[in-house]
């Protein structure tokens, strides 16, 4: 039970800490920023009480809006996919059971099934993220791909952190 | 009233929902001019000492080239070295010795991906920092600070979408502005360029001097690309910025020792 806390605040800040201080100063070609801090909600337990999975989510962007300057742009972002993901879930997973404190990880879901369930959130956090930071919609199309290829970026970057996340935790289960 | 409660507590996850993110929404609404960025105060002392931690760990990695960039600005002073030193107009006898005094700072965080970036810089009011200074890279001017805690300050890149700063032709002094460019995201934009001028490709654009912040003659780009418009009477050219954005890690804070007698004298003028 104590164990559930002690992972995600640790996972948190970790986060955190690596989205603001590596992937959005490092540059990857283009102006691509994977927002790699998203893997935080998605990782969240089945089971977590809705309205409190809204305020980590408004927490958390207020977290990211806390460094880059951007007061409530992240939090608006992820608050609303955290609003659509218990329907995300039931839409791809309607027949999935799961126990108390199980996350949506991929060893839960499957590389296939995560990926879906990730790039579906992250798209729509990206969608509202570049429509409430920029505006106008002059440049559609270009709007559209910068959306598109950015989201891919984050889906990846989450599957690569995810990988290793879940990597750690098979090592340790062989130990025992 | 108790039915309205009822109701809410129902459907708590959408009001909660909706709840949050009116919040958000109203949160923004504070970064969307200049001036409301200004009263905002982005600088904290927080986030200002993690990233002086962690650029404490990388900033190693950046020496050789920190060192490069050092050598050729020495370089370019000694070389500009006589100019500064003429002998002074004996006609105003009263003027101060220099308006502006140059305040070294190092870069604890830039981001270039964004649409609103941002520079962190190790000064503070402790040092002297004020908000609406000018920040400038060995190459150009680099941003304006917007916020500053008592260590730390954060000044607004120009590769930012409220930038708008008064610029002058180099060749001609005609007067235009500088913003920046949405769709070049590394660029800027020359725009309310007169009708009858022709610009080419590499004429440099400097500070015009007008609004205080930055002296005047001061490099901020040179003109990427020019095409004169057929139905308009204000043409704009495509800027790249002096400032090498990817790769600033010391810069200098311009104080304006004569910004507070420039402003009350067009305060007092403009009541009249």
């Amino acid at each position: 039970m104590n164990n559930i806390y002690v992972k995600n605040i640790v996972r948190f800040v970790l986060l955190i800490l690596f989205q603001v201080l590596v992937l959005d100063t490092v540059q990857f070609g283009g102006y691509v920023i994977p927002y790699v801090y998203l893997l935080f909600i998605l990782l969240l337990p089945f089971d977590t009480n809705k309205s409190l999975l809204l305020l980590l989510a408004f927490f958390t962007g207020l977290s990211i809006d806390f460094f880059e300057n951007t007061m409530g742009l992240h939090a608006a972002a992820v608050v609303f996919i955290a609003f659509a993901r218990p329907g995300v879930i039931k839409f791809y997973f309607p027949t999935l059971e799961y126990t108390k404190g199980e996350e949506p990880g991929l060893s839960k879901l499957g590389v296939t099934g995560f990926l879906k369930y990730a790039f579906t959130l992250i798209l729509l956090h990206q969608i509202l993220l570049t429509f409430l930071e920029v505006f106008n919609f002059h440049d559609f199309i270009e709007t559209l791909s910068h959306i598109f290829i950015n989201a891919l970026a984050s889906t990846l970057g989450v599957l690569v952190v995810a990988m290793l996340f879940t990597s750690q935790k098979r090592r340790k289960r062989r130990k025992r | 009233m108790r039915n309205l409660l009822a109701f809410f507590l129902k459907h708590q996850f959408f009001s909660l929902f909706i709840l949050l993110e009116i919040t958000s929404v109203m949160m923004l609404m504070n970064s969307f001019s200049y001036q409301r960025m200004l009263g905002f105060n982005a600088a904290s002392d927080i986030s200002g000492e993690i990233y002086n931690v962690y650029n404490g760990m990388t900033d190693y990695f950046n020496l050789k080239k920190q060192n490069r960039q050092l050598l050729n600005e020495n370089a370019r002073l000694r070389n500009t070295l006589l100019t500064n030193y003429l002998p002074a107009d004996s006609n105003y006898p009263e003027k101060k010795d220099s308006a502006f005094r140059y305040i070294p700072a190092i870069v604890i965080r830039n981001t270039v991906n964004h649409v609103s970036n941002f520079i962190v810089l190790n000064k503070g009011k402790r040092q002297g920092i004020q908000k609406e200074m000018g920040v400038l890279s060995d190459k150009g001017i680099a941003g304006i600070i917007i916020g500053v805690s008592e260590n730390y300050s954060v000044a607004m890149s120009l590769l930012n979408i409220h930038t708008h700063i008064s610029a002058r032709i180099k060749k001609d002094d005609q007067l235009v502005n500088v913003i920046w460019s949405e769709k070049h995201r590394r660029r800027g934009q020359v725009v309310d360029i007169p009708a009858h001028i022709q610009l080419s490709e590499g004429d440099t654009i400097i500070t015009s001097g007008n609004s205080f912040i930055f002296p005047a003659g001061m490099n901020i780009g040179v003109v990427h690309d020019f095409e004169k418009s057929k139905n308009h009477s204000l043409n704009k050219a495509g800027l790249q910025f002096c400032t090498d954005f990817n790769s600033l890690h010391y810069v200098y804070i311009i104080k304006s020792l004569d910004k507070k007698e420039k402003m009350k004298l067009l305060e007092e003028t403009g009541d009249e």
